[in-house]
């Protein structure tokens, strides 16, 4: 039902066509949710919890493995958290609902599940410590959210691993603050993009001991994207010699806004500010009916970075009742190396 | 020459105005009253479709606890086990005068239905927040959702017209509140998508069953053997209308026999003479059939509603009042208009092409010979002996209605041989050169009366035997109703609190306090309802058993036995002795079985301390209240006071008896329409026969005429004749009507509801009836001997002039 695409758009901050139906209200801070704040102190392990007073949040894990076949796999995990209303309440009738998306992303093909639930029951929700985020039988779970177990499966594949994160939080923006957009919109945003993984897939074609790195991010807001605005390209890129770079593009009407971390090997993080990093689409490919971006040229001046980033296959469309696209990337040009890209609004 | 040989064809028409007229009302009649039964069941069968098509009923998997509601906790298990399932609440409610069904869906997890899909895409969808969160939406039938506005408790009402007329559609959260059960669910459905690897239900719920899509009682396998019932109503009632082309056509084609016979000496060659009349049959057939359906859609229009309340009463099949045009519908309603005028008109037209050229246009030739009417009642026999055999034979309702049809078939072939054999026994003990006559005259016309006659005796027939069956059963449920509904007061408690609270606060007050508690479980037969008592003298004193076993009471109560409806009984061939399988490893013996009138499905009774055993969830709500009758009214009034209970709540004995009464004869307003249908027909049928035969007589009563007796002696002969013939036919009529009932109340009923029924005689009823034959044939002869009494005598004298 629409309940479900509505969910989605919120998620991803989409000024979704329903908006200008009658929820065009939406936008803004009214409604009683909180907004994030400029300053705001994070506050460890309730941080790693759900902010049931803010409308969107998300448990974002993303993983580039190598199998012991020697190919390169993707593993995507992620739990979204929506609320209806600001509040948190017991059984069916709970205003918070979550969605899990999970996918396995090989050279040549892409498995994909989705989850639904309600908030008050049981089904999905996330406790800060010990660690646990979960939609039916799939969880992400640890003591905390240094070394945890990840699981998850759909009708044709299923997914068990182990990460251990080998260093720092990262946080974005301005300590934790990251604008989305020049009026002002913006989330509280922080990532572990320092795990170390290893695990198995089970897939149709048999089973895949693989290893690699994962990526966390965690985010919430209350605010949708501004009105200009239609999608995003997201990229999350890890060189070969330990830097990694977060970086985005918000596409908007009266022009992109764009923004990016730099994080050294050693974690320390250096936000840089709209205009600083630029995307240029060098090659799409046709998927699902949709014109979508493969391979990009993302220069940052102000690291000397200039790189190609080449879909591991343009088939990791995520067919989900909101799509998008979400897959593996690899890294050429001055610097080498692997991530992932997710891309809205095509 | 086409066109003149049209013109003489049609000239006919033109100078007996009143025999098309019959012509066309028995096209008529047979088409609109055929038609109305089909438009009414494929309205009903529309009506399941869409109900299914729209609550997506009967397409996933289902999972149960036989043992009562599912906890919630036991669906999160579920769902954390990697599950797909999505959850259900349902209830009824009553609303008003409405009992209306509760569908409590999870929005979030179930497959999108069209009446929430269609209300989203609406002008105004609703804020899916609205939806999800208290106090939530209801979705209703736009007529329901006015009856249910004036409801402030309720939460606001979106009108949906994809939805049946008795169904609130709400998010699980909203129906929890409604049906005040909270943290319940009804059943899961099995999503189609189940992820990789989940472990077997017998690991993670072992007391969850799993009932597949396919093997679930549907309506339209309920409601299978009412559908039957209908369209051989109306079939009857075809065959009925048949008779009356059947006699018009011939009587037409009688009286064209000299112009046909004119028309050939012209040069006009036979086959193109018959293709020319097959297409005039054809062209009245489609106007006759055009006027039926007419006729039907109005008929099916004004009955549908009893209907509908019928099926919903009977089975809570959802079917609308409203009746809508379908396109097939008339296309086969014309169909059948023309197939069975030119079934009803083959014979005739085969005769007419064989007719020798010069063969004069006498009666006999026109008439079978006698030696027929043995192979026809022989053939008769065989029918009669064909239906018991195929009823023996062949288990099913099907084979029930073939006997119905063997022997009601059969015996009007016999009939013209009976009535001829009773006439030549009248003949013989004649005195009189008149009454010779008279007993010799009617054996004469009977061939051309027996069709009419045979008509009227399946009229007949049918009447006394649906008649009897009907009258037998409400005498039957009147006195079951008695024999169950023995407690002065029922109450129906909002929770297992309340209910706790109310006996406790009753007990002191009153007799007794009898819980009724039950549960669903699946059995192979199909979905069983187990219920259990406490010791009581009102079951033991009035319980309605009709099979029982030595200290019945005494071993159920001990929990050693079960006690099993008719239905049940009948359906899966268990009697006192068997054993029922409850669950896995509970079975029991049966020590009896109980009638069970207006319910479609198996049932079983154990002792309250064997039902918590076998479902420690069944809740305890329900409860009939024994105290002095008089002071049911103001302990009534008591209960809702005391527990601010609704009114609905608590019920009395009369008027729960009353309510019952009133579905039950609302169940059979539909088979006396059509019964008292087919008799006005075969009345008809009477006068277009004797009409036929009038223009026939003439010769035959000239020389009468000429020998002295007057035209008034003559037309009061005419009158007796008719009512004698009827007379007999209605004799004959009773025996045969008399097996029907029997047929209908113990093979028919057993096959198509589950119960039999003791048979019941209403000799009043014969009287009314026979009574009302006799006016009917006296009104049908009355027009012919009018005739007579004003027939110039220079008629009479003609027949020695011209004819032959």
């Amino acid at each position: 039902m629409n309940v479900k695409a509505l969910l989605f758009g919120l998620l991803f901050l989409l000024p979704a066509p329903m908006w200008a139906q009658g929820y065009a209200g939406l936008g803004g801070s009214a409604d009683g949710f909180d907004i994030p704040k400029q300053g705001y102190q994070f506050q460890f392990p309730r941080d790693h919890g759900p902010h049931p007073s803010f409308r969107i949040e998300w448990w974002y894990l993303t993983a580039n493995l190598i199998g012991e076949d020697g190919r390169d796999y993707g593993v995507q995990w992620t739990l979204f958290r929506s609320a209806l209303k600001p509040t948190q309440t017991d059984g069916w009738q709970s205003p918070q609902l979550w969605m899990g998306h999970a996918a396995v992303t090989t050279p040549d093909a892409h498995y994909l599940a989705e989850r639904l639930s309600r908030g008050g029951i049981g089904q999905a929700g996330v406790t800060a410590a010990p660690y646990e985020a979960w939609i039916d039988e799939w969880h992400m779970r640890g003591p905390d959210p240094d070394t945890l177990t990840l699981t998850a499966s759909g009708e044709e594949f299923h997914y068990d691993l182990s990460l251990t994160a080998l260093g720092p939080l990262v946080f974005h923006g301005d300590a934790g603050y990251s604008v989305k957009s020049a009026d002002g919109q913006a989330s509280h945003y922080y990532s572990q993009p320092f795990y170390d993984v290893e695990g198995v897939l089970y897939l149709p074609d048999g089973d895949v001991a693989v290893t690699g790195q994962g990526w966390l991010d965690r985010e919430w807001s209350s605010q949708p994207l501004a009105e200009d605005q239609s999608g995003w390209d997201w990229f999350s890129l890890s060189f070969d010699d330990g830097d990694k770079l977060m970086a985005f593009r918000l596409r908007g009407g009266r022009g992109d806004f764009t923004a990016a971390t730099w994080i050294s090997a050693d974690g320390t993080a250096t936000p840089l500010p709209d205009g600083s990093a630029s995307f240029i689409p060098l090659e799409t490919a046709r998927v699902e009916g949709r014109d979508v971006p493969v391979t990009w040229q993302v220069t940052l001046p102000d690291y000397d970075l200039d790189v190609e980033v080449t879909a591991l296959t343009p088939k990791a469309w995520m067919a989900t009742r909101f799509e998008y696209w979400e897959g593996p990337v690899k890294v050429s040009g001055n610097r080498s190396g692997r991530g992932y890209l997710e891309m809205t609004g095509y | 020459m086409t066109w003149a040989v049209t013109q003489a064809l049609l000239s006919h028409w033109r100078r007996h105005r009143l025999q098309l007229a019959t012509l066309l009302i028995g096209i008529a009649l047979a088409t609109g009253l055929w038609s109305a039964v089909q438009a009414i069941n494929a309205e009903a069968r529309a009506s399941y479709q869409r109900a299914s098509d729209q609550l997506a009923l009967g397409r996933y998997d289902e999972l149960r606890d036989p043992s009562g509601p599912i906890p919630l906790a036991r669906y999160v298990a579920l769902r954390r086990a990697g599950w797909q399932v999505a959850a259900v609440l349902e209830g009824s409610l009553q609303v008003g005068d409405r009992r209306v069904q509760v569908l409590g869906v999870d929005m979030v997890t179930y497959p999108a239905l069209p009446a929430v899909t269609q209300v989203e895409q609406s002008d105004t969808p609703p804020d899916p927040a609205d939806m999800l969160t208290a106090p939530g939406r209801l979705l209703a039938a736009p007529d329901l959702a006015q009856t249910l506005g004036v409801r402030s408790d309720f939460p606001p009402i979106l009108p949906s017209d994809a939805l049946p007329s008795d169904l609130i559609l709400t998010d699980i959260g909203v129906a929890e509140t409604l049906l005040n059960q909270p943290g319940q669910i009804s059943r899961l459905i099995v999503l189609p998508d189940q992820p990789m690897g989940i472990p077997p239900l017998s690991e993670i719920a072992p007391d969850l069953e799993r009932i597949n899509a396919s093997t679930r009682l549907d309506t339209t396998q309920l409601t299978d053997s009412f559908h039957l019932n209908l369209t051989a109503f109306g079939l009857l009632s075809f065959a009925v209308g048949l008779f009356i082309v059947h006699g018009t056509v011939g009587l037409a084609f009688a009286q064209r026999r000299g112009m046909i016979r004119t028309l050939r000496a012209l040069g006009v060659s036979m086959r193109r003479l018959v293709w020319m009349i097959t297409a005039e049959l054809t062209l009245l057939a489609l106007i006759g059939g055009a006027l039926g359906l007419i006729l039907g859609f109005f008929l099916a229009g004004a009955l549908l509603p009893d209907v509908a309340a019928t099926l919903r009463g009977l089975y809570g099949a959802p079917v609308d009042g409203q009746m809508r045009l379908q396109p097939e519908w008339v296309v086969a309603g014309l169909a059948i208009a023309l197939a069975g005028t030119l079934l009803a008109s083959g014979h005739a037209l085969h005769r007419l092409s064989r007719m020798p050229l010069l063969s004069g246009a006498g009666l006999q030739a026109w008439r079978g010979a006698a030696s027929g009417r043995r192979a026809t009642a022989l053939i008769g026999l065989a029918l009669i002996a064909g239906g018991f055999v195929t009823a023996y034979a062949f288990e099913g309702l099907v084979a029930g209605f073939a006997m119905v049809a063997g022997i009601l078939t059969g015996a009007a072939l016999v009939l013209p041989a009976l009535l001829s054999f009773a006439l030549s026994l009248l003949q013989r003990g004649a005195r009189g050169p008149v009454t010779q006559w008279v007993w010799a005259d009617m054996r004469a016309q009977l061939p051309g009366l027996s069709l009419a006659l045979m008509a009227l005796l399946l009229a007949l027939a049918a009447n006394i035997g649906v008649g009897t069956m009907v009258s037998s059963f409400r005498l039957t449920f009147t006195g079951w109703l008695d024999q169950r509904l023995t407690s002065e007061l029922y109450v129906t408690a909002a929770d297992d609190q309340q209910g706790q609270q109310i006996a406790q606060w009753l007990d002191p007050q009153v007799d007794a306090v009898l819980p009724i508690r039950s549960i669903e479980l699946a059995h192979l037969s199909g979905p069983l309802f187990l219920y259990g008592i406490v010791d009581h003298q009102s079951y033991r004193q009035n319980w309605p058993l009709i099979a029982s076993s030595d200290e019945v009471w005494d071993r159920v109560l001990a929990g050693e036995a079960v006690l099993i409806n008719e239905q049940l009984a009948r359906r899966s061939n268990l009697w006192p002795g068997d054993d029922l399988t409850l669950k896995p490893d509970q079975t029991l013996t049966i020590a009896g079985v109980y009638s069970d009138y207006g319910n479609p499905t198996g049932q079983a009774i154990v002792s309250m301390a064997q039902l918590d055993r076998i479902a420690p969830g069944a809740d305890t709500r329900r409860f009939g209240i024994r105290l002095a009758p008089e002071r049911a009214t103001e302990m009534a009034q008591a209960l809702r006071d005391q527990f601010d209970l609704p009114r609905q709540a608590v019920v009395q004995q009369a008027s729960m008896k009353a309510q019952s009464l009133a579905i039950f004869d609302k169940t059979f307003v539909v088979t006396s329409a059509l019964n008292i249908l087919t008799l006005g027909v075969a009345g008809f049928a009477i006068l277009t026969s004797l009409l036929t035969l009038w223009t026939q007589r003439l010769p035959q009563i000239a020389p009468v005429w000429a020998l002295g007796l007057t035209r008034a002696q003559l037309a009061r002969i005419e009158l007796l004749r008719s009512v004698l013939l009827a007379a007999l036919t209605a004799v004959l009529a009773l025996p045969l009507g008399l097996v029907l009932a029997w047929a209908l109340l113990a093979v028919i009923n057993v096959q198509a509801f589950g119960w039999r029924l003791p048979m019941y005689l209403f000799p009043e009823d014969w009287a009314y009836l026979f009574a009302l034959t006799l006016l009917a044939a006296f009104i049908a002869a009355a027009l012919p001997a009018l005739r007579l009494l004003c027939l110039p005598p220079a008629d009479l004298l003609k027949v020695f002039a011209y004819e032959r």
